[in-house]
């Protein structure tokens, strides 16, 4: 029968699945049992007692007492199991261990966004060591979101304005595809992410290096990708528009006068400056409000944000 | 006795336009509501075959994006407020209930003609809506999105709050005549069990519609005037408008199978020639169905972010109203038992409705079940799940009573042989096109998607031609219906040997409904053989 | 049962053997039958309205559990004195509605329309107070949803999520007094014929079960919107 399960239901790969799926085949056997019962009943009696003259004179009865009581107990008693049997496990997947990873996970149209305890953050995917738990907090920017991982038997809307959350211990390495499952408009069914499950050293491994498609990704690409991810894009734009800093357009290579009087060649040692240790020169008539981004951002990122700007012109 | 001339029926007398919009008959409104809604069927069913087409393939196959979104919500939508919920109680209910009671109309005569009229009111504001810029937010309006998408969400709102208007006045008026217009000797407990699933439907249409109109009331007022109560950038609460949503629209499910189940609880002993088995119970579960049913509104929220003490309470008052619906099921088909079976149309779909209702309600133990609701939540799982209770149950239902009702409305036989062709071909139709769904759901595939991964594309392809089987059945159905108006009105008064008062008098009935007064001799299902009765007028 | 079925009607197609009273619709049997059911009908209807006006206060509810120092400071800007007056009118009102009823089941025309007319008077005294409570609002700006004026510092936030239910709640009340004023006129208009006896006087019954649903309604939202702590 494991074509069947593997057929209609997707990989366990989660402490929850097991436990989940034993329910959905015991439903699935009562539901069998009593739809065999009801459809051999109904054609069996279509065939055995088609009407064969008009003057056919059929038993009055009326009702049975024992036999309503009989087929409202037994249904009553086999729902009563699936109830607790399910209650059990819904509260099973609410409560999450105490040790925990755990992982800001939030929407908005159409992207998923996922932060780090030390502040990483990835889009889109996101790494985690199999056999330990991960908490996921949800939230969304926009609207209704909900993150859904068929693999791993969890699901949980993305609520604006508060948090919710769901967690899940992965069984096996692997990737794992993740859903957008609230309807949120042109970008829903785009709406995915996935979730790379590592064996601990290369989780470990990860964390310090980063993705693979970073180390690959063309320098000027992983540059706008971390613009659009970074929060760059909050302050900095690429049209010429100013913004609460200066704009991306036209600077690679431009002259800007510094709040101290110091004039600056925008150039690569400047821009990493900028990004690294932001308060050391600020472009005049701006104010000294960009964070830093020292340990949220990697050095191949860097290089990439260099080699996007100097496209921009 | 007759003041009528022969051949004169409610359809021909009086004549002209409008003697029928200014009509209070009852007849009249049920057939005015009948073409209604069976246009808006058509049209959401378009919707729905463009659906299926776009799905055949990922990606683009004949719209894009924006458009999809909006053609699934509209097929929603439209099906469930301008077709499913008027379909039994304002087309055939307002036909069949007063005949069936031996009353000459329903208690208010005028109220139900403004409800025809509320109803129309209603269906114009939502084509005008379609029209007007369209709305892609499911049929289901969840906030915030429904509160800052563009389109016309607003009109369609404020057309959904008139439509429910209609579905009150429906409610209120049936209740008032089962109560008052009775035949003599007919007490609660020989009424037919039509007249007892309609009261239930007519409860819970006068409790849960007033919610959804407030609530739809609350949507327009955020999406206009932000007044916050939704939205939590004004200090709102989104998931409290699924509260107030879902305290209305789980009822409203019921409002649309209660009917079915009152036709199917006509059709069966009739085509049985045996009594109704467990009268009683039948009976009683419809009214506990219509109580439970206000309770399990949570069932649609368990991976909301509502409490898990709620979602418990929620779950197992769930399993609670399952009950009363299996109960239904196995007094069915014991009234089959050692019956008279006549296997002509309106049996048919009765018995198509005992297997796909069984199905539907059964594949609702694993989504009652909280933990594996968690899966299979806003997958095709529920997309199957409640097309097999909706189309399945009450469309197949309608279905049959349509065709049960048929002569006795326009005085003409359809063709029965075509009639069970259809039927094989919807039937088919249906289970390939949904019971595919079932398996996309467990996998993983969810709702609402336009675009899907590629692992899913031979079972979306499947169900789609599914949906082209249906899709001739029912056009079929429609031919060969429509085709009848070219006979002669010459159907008996009583086709199938039905025992309720409507098969009484002639098809189509006269305006009045009869030129005698009812008085209740025998029970509904009563098929014993009649014995002769000393110095007691016959029926008629 | 003796009555002929083939009556007078509404459809106008048989006309009538023998002299009938049609105020008597033709399928109901008789009088005292088509007054039950007119007023479960409406004592149906009614039931309707109270759980569309209850979902309002359920919202009202929650929102004020959500902030309930909001809810408390925009409460003092309604004047409780205009409202009182507003509640002594209606239940004066509910109560001369009854004594129309009365009277009109008594057939007395005169008496009717005047307490009718008082009635309407209340009504309107009422939408009157009401107009002006709206513009002073208006004029402070405290107006539901976006449109409430800028809060300034210190000011206690979200007041504007009051406003909203106020103006909500009071707002389809208030349409709910302008028409059971129409329909009063109504009564007024039909009644000058002599229409109303006490065979029949189901109409003016079922305007005051109404009203008093009006003036119940009202007796919840006072102490609701205006004297909450």
């Amino acid at each position: 029968m494991n074509w069947l399960h593997d057929f209609i239901l997707p990989k366990q790969a989660s402490t929850l699945s097991g436990n989940i799926d034993n329910l959905f085949w015991f439903i699935t056997a009562i539901n069998v049992v009593f739809f065999a019962l009801i459809a051999i009943l109904v054609i069996h009696f279509m065939r055995k007692y088609r009407r064969k003259s008009e003057n056919e004179v059929t038993p009055h009865i009326t009702h049975n007492q024992t036999l309503e009581i009989v087929w409202s107990v037994i249904p009553l008693f086999l729902v009563i199991i699936i109830f607790f049997w399910g209650f059990h496990g819904y509260v099973n997947a609410q409560v999450a261990p105490a040790n925990s990873i755990e992982i800001q996970a939030t929407g908005k149209k159409w992207v998923w966004q996922f932060e780090y305890p030390d502040g990483m953050r990835t889009l889109n995917a996101f790494h985690v060591p199999v056999n330990r738990p991960v908490r996921l907090v949800l939230s969304s920017e926009d609207v209704i979101h909900s993150f859904f991982v068929p693999s791993f038997r969890i699901k949980k809307d993305a609520v604006p304005g508060r948090y919710t959350e769901e967690w899940f211990t992965a069984t096996e390495p692997g990737v794992y595809q993740v859903f957008c499952t609230e309807y949120c408009g042109k970008g829903h069914s785009d709406m995915l992410a996935k979730i790379y499950v590592d064996d601990e050293a290369a989780y470990q491994k990860w964390l310090l290096e980063g993705d693979e498609e970073i180390k690959t990704m063309p320098l000027p690409e992983l540059g706008k990708l971390v613009y659009e991810n970074k929060g760059c894009a909050t302050c900095h734009s690429l049209d010429g528009t100013r913004g609460q800093g200066p704009t991306w357009k036209g600077t690679w290579g431009a002259m800007h006068t510094m709040t101290d009087g110091k004039q600056i060649k925008v150039d690569e040692n400047y821009i990493r400056e900028s990004i690294l240790e932001p308060q050391n020169h600020i472009v005049q008539g701006y104010e000294p409000i960009m964070p830093t981004f020292k340990g949220l951002i990697r050095d191949r990122e860097v290089l990439g944000v260099i080699e996007y700007i100097k496209g921009l012109k | 006795m007759a003041h009528y001339a022969p051949g004169e029926n409610y359809l021909n007398s009086p004549p002209g336009l409008w003697s029928w919009l200014s009509t209070v008959d009852h007849k009249r409104i049920g057939i005015m509501y009948l073409w209604s809604i069976l246009f808006f069927f058509l049209i959401g069913g378009l919707m729905a075959l463009l659906v299926r087409i776009e799905l055949l393939t990922p990606k683009q196959t004949i719209m894009t994006a924006e458009q999809y979104n909006q053609v699934f919500t509209l097929h929603g939508a439209i099906m469930v407020f301008l077709f499913i919920i008027p379909s039994v109680p304002a087309a055939l209910g307002n036909f069949v209930l007063p005949l069936m009671l031996g009353a000459k109309d329903v208690a208010f005569p005028k109220v139900n003609l403004m409800s025809l009229y509320i109803y129309w009111t209603g269906a114009l504001m939502a084509v005008g809506a379609i029209v007007l810029g369209g709305i892609d937010t499911g049929w289901t309006f969840y906030t915030p999105y429904s509160t800052s998408t563009g389109g016309a969400v607003s009109l369609m709102t404020l057309a959904a709050f008139v439509l429910g208007f209609s579905s009150i006045l429906t409610g209120v008026n049936f209740i008032a005549t089962i109560h008052k217009l009775r035949a003599p000797g007919m007490g609660w407990f020989q009424l037919p069990l039509f007249i007892w699933s309609m009261y239930a439907t007519a409860l819970i249409q006068i409790m849960a519609t007033p919610v959804l109109a407030i609530t739809l009331l609350l949507l327009f007022m955020e999406r206009v005037f932000h007044i916050g109560i939704f939205d939590p950038k004004l200090g709102g609460d989104p998931v409290l408008f699924q509260h107030f949503f879902w305290f209305y629209s789980h009822p409203a499910v019921y409002i649309m199978i209660v009917p079915g189940f009152a036709i199917i609880s006509e059709i069966i002993p009739t085509f049985s020639k045996k009594t109704i088995f467990g009268y009683k119970a039948i009976a009683f579960s419809s009214v506990a169905i219509a109580i439970v049913g206000f309770l399990v509104w949570g069932h649609h929220m368990f991976v909301s972010g509502q409490s898990t003490l709620a979602g418990a309470i929620f779950s197992f008052l769930t399993f609670l109203v399952a009950i009363p619906s299996a109960v239904k099921v196995f007094n069915w088909l014991a009234t089959m038992y050692r019956g008279s079976i006549d296997l002509r149309a309106p049996m048919l779909y009765a018995c198509s409705f005992l297997l796909l209702f069984s199905i539907g309600g059964l594949t609702g133990l694993y989504l009652g079940a909280m933990s594996v609701d968690v899966h299979l939540h806003d997958t095709y799982f529920i997309v199957a799940h409640f097309h097999y209770v909706m189309m399945g149950g009450t469309v197949i239902a309608f279905l049959g009573g349509l065709h049960y009702w048929w002569p006795k409305m326009f005085g003409r036989m359809y063709n029965e042989r075509l009639a069970a062709i259809a039927c094989a071909l919807v039937f088919v139709g249906f289970n390939v096109t949904f019971f595919t769904q079932f398996v996309l759901g467990s996998r993983g595939m969810p709702r609402r998607y336009y675009n899907y991964l590629d692992q899913f594309q031979p079972l979306h392809a499947f169900s789609t031609y599914g949906s082209w089987i249906l899709g001739a059945g029912l056009f079929l159905t429609a031919g060969y219906l429509l085709a009848t108006f070219r006979k002669p009105m010459d159907a008996p008064a009583n086709p199938w040997g039905g025992k309720t008062f409507e098969w009484e008098t002639q098809s189509p009935p006269i305006t009045h409904n009869f030129d005698f007064d009812p008085v209740l001799l025998h029970g509904p299902y009563d098929y014993r053989p009649a014995k002769p009765r000393e110095n007691e007028p016959v029926a008629h | 049962m003796n009555q002929s079925l083939t009556d007078v009607d509404s459809h106008g197609e048989h006309h009538a053997d023998h002299s009938h009273d049609s105020r008597l619709q033709h399928h109901f049997a008789t009088f005292e039958q088509q007054f039950d059911a007119a007023k479960l009908g409406m004592w149906l209807f009614l039931g309707t309205e109270i759980l569309m006006f209850g979902g309002l206060f359920v919202g009202f509810a929650l929102q004020q559990a959500a902030h309930p120092e909001a809810f408390v400071a925009a409460h003092h800007h309604l004047d409780k004195k205009m409202g009182a007056l507003n509640t002594v009118v209606l239940l004066l009102s509910s109560f001369t509605m009854v004594m129309a009823v009365h009277k009109a089941k008594q057939a007395k025309r005169a008496a009717m329309t005047a307490y009718l007319l008082v009635t309407l008077a209340c009504a309107g005294t009422f939408m009157v107070v009401k107009f002006f409570e709206y513009q002073h609002k208006f004029h402070e700006g405290l107006l539901p949803g976006a449109f409430y004026k800028v809060q300034h510092i210190g000011e206690v936030p979200n007041q504007f999520i009051f406003f909203s239910f106020y103006f909500m709640m009071t707002g389809l009340h208030g349409i709910h007094v302008l028409i059971g004023m129409i329909l009063i006129t109504w009564l007024v208009i039909k009644g000058r014929t002599g229409a109303f006896d006490g065979k029949w006087y189901t109409p003016v019954d079922l305007v005051g079960l109404y009203w008093h649903l009006v003036d119940l309604i009202w007796i919840y939202l006072f102490p609701l919107l205006y004297l909450i702590t």
